[in-house]
Formats: structure tokens, sequence, C-alpha cells
């Protein structure tokens, strides 16, 4: 087997709530809480969750945005969680992130070529013929005209914009995206091209992508592979049309039939699993399993003991003491 | 079923220093009581706008608006565009009602949930401090929010996003209106908090016989509520339908794309998705033609150029279905298969 390009082994990441006496803090917020996922080469793996989730959390601690509370970060094979700085600079050439909002991830006072080209200044790159050559042949890959080089981001549409934060991150030729809702901000008719663009670029490019979305059907489409956390846990993990055809966790069932289809016939007969009540803060988790105050299967024992992620099938990991 | 809401030739268009915005062109729809119509459409398709403009929420400085609204309420019918303010208020709230995206930004983060949803009935019915707060809470009790009486006197803060909008609905619904708005209610939710509100207003319209107009781009959506649906692309309508009429045999190129072009999670598929190319217009000084003509599949199946040229209207395609394009509904039904 080869190595992943990303593994994340029991990864925490706690955020401390302070107000308490003298500035301390009061307790945390367990945003992740033991999460392991791998990412092998060329594969898409979709990170689905309601938000708060800590599916966001996950993409920027593996980024370095965050620093891990605790756990591993590998890229590539080699370890990256307490790398800092300068000697994380080289590995972040190689991992990039596309973001959700592509009005507040493009700075307006920066032309396009200035966005895309930051990235070769950063990592004092200077691409054979030029960086506005370079810049150039990533805006036509993203299916943006070249000549736009000079305009600003208010000058283009929101999936436009999308696609300059795609040639942003494609600049350097990085071997994994983690990309961070990228299409949620679109309308639906821009969607279907992002999601395109970003299959090709895949292709072509060799990518690994860490897909974080709430959109179901969007993952369900892009993934090869789907981690659905919720409460910062991982509740199930599998083979995209494993996942989908048969969830075997109460969650992802539930998190399934939530989603509307557009089809009314089918939608009108199909069985609908509504949970009840909302999110529970990762302030204050629930003792045992963290799904358990929302499940309509759960018993004393998940109410105490939390459920460990076991193998049922090759491939699918599901943490429920009562799996479906 | 009796007739609710007229709507007929409704213009809203914002004179700006480039041009006129004609937000929504010709608009044309009736909704009757316990009835649910969709409009669907993109961010600037004028879905929003247009019903602003029909509860007299528009900034009257700065829009101008033609056309007739008609309300047929339990008073008898008005005409919306045409009444003075006053009437408007009359009726806003106590006929008509409307519910937002973001219930955090429609509510006020000073006054207790129950001190706004009672300051909504009182506005329309006579009755102490005592009395409103009293209704605050059953129609808290009503939209499903445990401990009502408790909750009633918290803030909006102390609210999750599902709750909120609870509140919302709660909020409009006080006077028990003939017709209700919503504007994309669901889409800062959670999907299965979504579903739960989704169920909530299904629920409440029977209760209480509305008329319902559901905004929303989510065709997953419309799938599951409506019963009618308008598609709206560039300001103006371009395709009517029942629902299954329109998801099974659309009449307009954009339907057809915009059905193709997403996902299921009931359906795993392998390939590229069938993307509709392009982006929708600016809708400063359209040109005469077919909106959607510069993406369409289609146009070149129209002899002459007549896409670029002249702007379709909404003809009859079938029977209770209309749409936008010159393609004979023959024509279309092929390349639909």
């Amino acid at each position: 087997m080869s190595t992943p390009i990303l593994e994340i082994k029991d990864l925490k990441k706690y955020f401390p709530i302070s107000g308490g006496a003298f500035g301390k803090s009061k307790g945390a917020v367990k945003a992740v809480d033991g999460v392991d996922i791998t990412v092998m080469p060329g594969e898409t793996v979709g990170l689905v969750g309601e938000s708060g989730c800590g599916k966001t959390t996950v993409g920027r601690t593996v980024m370095k945005l965050y620093e891990p509370t605790s756990g591993q970060i590998f890229f590539d094979g080699e370890e990256i969680t307490n790398l800092r700085g300068r000697a994380m600079k080289p590995i972040r050439s190689k991992m990039q992130m596309i973001f959700q909002d592509p009005y507040s991830s493009l700075n307006p006072r920066h032309t396009v070529g200035r966005i895309i080209s930051s990235s070769f200044e950063i990592h004092g790159i200077n691409p054979v013929g030029g960086t506005k050559i370079a810049v150039q042949e990533l805006l036509e890959r993203v299916g943006l005209n070249p000549e736009h080089i000079n305009r600003f981001p208010h000058e283009f549409s929101g999936g436009q914009r999308q696609r300059i934060g795609i040639a942003r991150a494609l600049a350097l030729r990085p071997k994994l995206i983690v990309a961070d809702e990228p299409v949620s901000a679109l309308d639906v008719s821009i969607q279907a091209q992002v999601v395109n663009l970003l299959d090709d670029l895949q292709q072509e490019f060799g990518l690994s992508y860490l897909f974080v979305a709430h959109d179901l059907s969007v993952v369900q489409h892009i993934a090869d592979r789907v981690v659905a956390m919720y409460l910062g846990k991982v509740m199930e993990e599998a083979p995209t049309a494993q996942l989908f055809a048969h969830p075997r966790h109460p969650y992802t069932k539930a998190l399934l039939s939530a989603v509307p289809i557009p089809d009314p016939r089918v939608e009108r007969s199909r069985e609908r699993i509504i949970l009840k009540g909302d999110l529970t803060s990762p302030a204050n988790p629930p003792a045992g399993c963290v799904f358990s105050t929302r499940c309509w299967k759960a018993t004393d024992l998940c109410h105490q003991v939390a459920p460990l992620p076991l193998e049922l099938t090759p491939g699918h990991r599901v943490a429920c003491h009562f799996p479906e | 079923m009796s007739n609710l809401l007229d709507v007929k030739g409704l213009n809203v268009t914002f004179p700006t220093v480039d041009g006129e915005v004609r937000a929504s062109v010709d608009l044309n729809f009736e909704l009757n009581r316990g009835e649910t119509l969709a409009i669907v459409g993109e961010s600037g398709s004028g879905k929003s706008v247009s019903s602003l403009a029909i509860m007299g929420l528009h900034n009257r400085a700065q829009t101008l608006i033609s056309g007739e609204v008609i309300l047929h309420g339990s008073k008898g019918s008005t005409e919306l565009i045409s009444a003075s303010e006053e009437t408007v208020r009359g009726l806003r709230g106590k006929e008509m009602a409307m519910i937002f995206q973001d219930p955090m930004s429609s509510l006020h983060p000073y006054y207790s949930i129950g001190a706004q949803i009672s300051e909504a009935w009182a506005i329309h019915n006579d009755g102490s401090k005592r009395d409103g707060m009293k209704r605050a809470i059953q129609m808290l009790d009503l939209v499903e929010i445990p401990s009502a009486a408790k909750r009633a006197h918290e803030f909006p803060h102390q609210f999750s996003g599902g709750m909120r909008q609870r509140a919302m609905i709660a909020m409009a619904l006080v006077n028990n209106p003939s017709l209700l708005i919503a504007d994309e209610p669901t889409t800062a939710l959670d999907v299965t908090v979504q579903a739960q509100v989704l169920q909530l207003l299904q629920n409440m319209q029977k209760e209480f016989n509305m008329g319902v107009i559901l905004i929303t781009h989510d065709l997953g959506v419309v799938a599951e509520f409506a019963d009618r649906v308008n598609v709206m692309y560039a300001g103006k309508i371009v395709e009517t339908a029942g629902v299954e009429d329109l998801y099974y045999r659309s009449m307009h190129p954009y339907t057809i794309g915009l059905l193709r072009s997403i996902p299921r999670v009931d359906q795993i598929d392998n390939h590229r998705l069938d993307a509709i190319k392009g982006a929708p217009p600016s809708l400063i000084n359209l040109p005469i033609a077919c909106s959607f003509a510069p993406r369409c599949e289609y146009s070149s199946l129209v002899p002459g150029g007549l896409c670029n040229q002249s702007q379709p209207e909404l003809e009859q395609k079938e029977a209770e279905h209309f749409a936008r394009c010159f393609l004979p509904a023959e024509r279309i039904a092929e390349v639909r298969s």
C-alpha cells in the first residue's frame, strides 16, 4: 500500500472558554475530539456533518491554521503536528486550501494577478516563462479569461471568484487541497460548474481532496469516501456508495433521510426520520455517546458509555452500540 | 379552494445611475387558500424582490412598482399596490405575514421572544399586555417550543437557529393570516433542523388553511412541499406548472438544465454533472431577447436566431403548464428525453 497523503490520528482541538475568575478558562469547547482520517493519493474524502460538528476545525487544524491540542498529523508520511513557521512553509506549498466565501477570501484591493502570484512570491518560486504567463495559464485552466489578470475581485461574480480561489490554491501544484464548503455559497447552476472543475483538476494534477461540506448530495457526487462527524467525533466512515446506500449509524441515517430529494414522487413517498431537538453544544457534550440525546435507539448503555468505532465490514467504521 | 391572491403584471424596477434594474418583469400568478406556490430561482432572479413588493416592504423612495396585487382577505378584496400605506399596514401581520431566511437578524435582540410575539398580536388586537403574553406562549407551544411559558421570557440569543425560526413562524401566525410568504425559511438551518421546520410549516398550513408562497433555491424542498411552482430567471417567470409536471415534464431549457445539474443523495453517480454553462445576466439594460438564450443548449433548434432577437412570451405548452420558450412543446419533450 502506498503512503497516505494525509493521516490524522486521534486529533483533538479544544478551544478554551475564557471568562473565569482572573481570566482563567472555564472549560473548553471540544470542537474536535479524537478524530482519525486518512486520505490516500488521488482520493477525495468528504467530511460531512451539521454546523458545529467540528468539520471545519478539522480542515483548519490539518492546514495548521490552528495548533492541535493533541494527536498526530502526517503529511505524505512526515509528521507535521509540531511544525511551525519556517519548518512548516515547504509543507504549506504542498497543501492548499479553498474557502467557502469567495467574497471574503480574496483581498479586495489586490488584482487577480497579484492574488495568485503572491503564492509564488511567498515561496520564492520563479515559474518557467515568468509569473505573468504562469498566472494567465492558471486563469485559463480554471475557466477564466487570462486577459482579466488586472481586474479586481469585485469585478467577478461569485462563481468566478471561487475559480480565482481555486487558481490560487493550484499555483504551487499542491498534492492535497482542503476545500471548506467550496460550493455552498454559489447558485445552483454555478455549483455544478465548480464541482466539475474540481473533478477535472483532480484528474489532471492527481490531487487529493479533503472536501468539507454540509451538502450531502454534492459530497455524494465528488467523494470516494465519506466521514460523518457529530459533536467533534466521527460517527461513521465508509466508501461513498456504501454510506449512502446503507448507512449504519443512526445519525448518518437521519442526516441522509433529512436531505430533500428533487423528485416529487420519490420525496413524498419516502420515510423520513425527524430528529428531536438541535445539535448539543460542544462545550457541554453529553456523557456516553454524543448522539444519544437525539437518538431514537438510545438506551442506558448509550447514555453512559461512548461507543468505539468498529470496522463492521472492510472500510466501514461505525461508532454505535446498535448499528443498523 | 378559493382564490386568495392575484398578481397581475407586477413590475419592480430600481432606477440606478447605470440604468434601470428591472428586478421583476410582468409577473402574473395566483394563489389559492391552502395551496403552496414555490418560487424558484437563483440570486438576482427577482424572487425575493417581488415578494417584498407584495408585502409593501420595499423601499418606496427607491423602487418603481407597477401592476396589481389583489389580496382576497377575510374582509373583502384589496389592491395592495395602489392602497395607502395605512391600509397595507392594517393587513400586514394580520391577513398576510412573512418569514425570512435569517431569524437572528429579523428578531430584535433587546426584547424577549414573548414580548416580540405579543407586540405582533397587540398591533391588530385589543387586549392587555398579559393577554398578549398569554397568546405568545400559546403560539410558542403550537410551534413546539419546549416549556414555552418559560422560554417566552428568553431572548433571541438564547434560542438555537431552529428555535428562532420557530419563534419567527409563531410571530407570523399569531393573527391567523391567510397568506404566508416564506423567503428561504430553512436555508440557514442544518438539514435535520430544516426537516423539523418544514414539517411544522406544513402542519401550520393545514391548521390555518393558509396560502403559502415558498421562495427557495432548493429544488428538493420544492419537491417536498409545493403544489405549484414558478421558475424565475432574470426577473421573469420562465416556467409555471404543477409540481409533478414541472419535474417530470419540464418545458423550459433552464428548468431542464437545473434539474440535470444537481446531484441526488438517493442516486450514486460518477459521471460529470450536466452543468449549465455561463452565468445569469446583469439586470441592467437587458437586451430584448430571451434572457436565457446565451446559456441555452437548444437555442440553435429555433430557426432564424429568434432567441437572440425577440422576447418569448409565457405561452401555454400543456394544460396548466406555461413556459417562456420559442420551442414548441413536442420539440422540448424530444430534447428532454
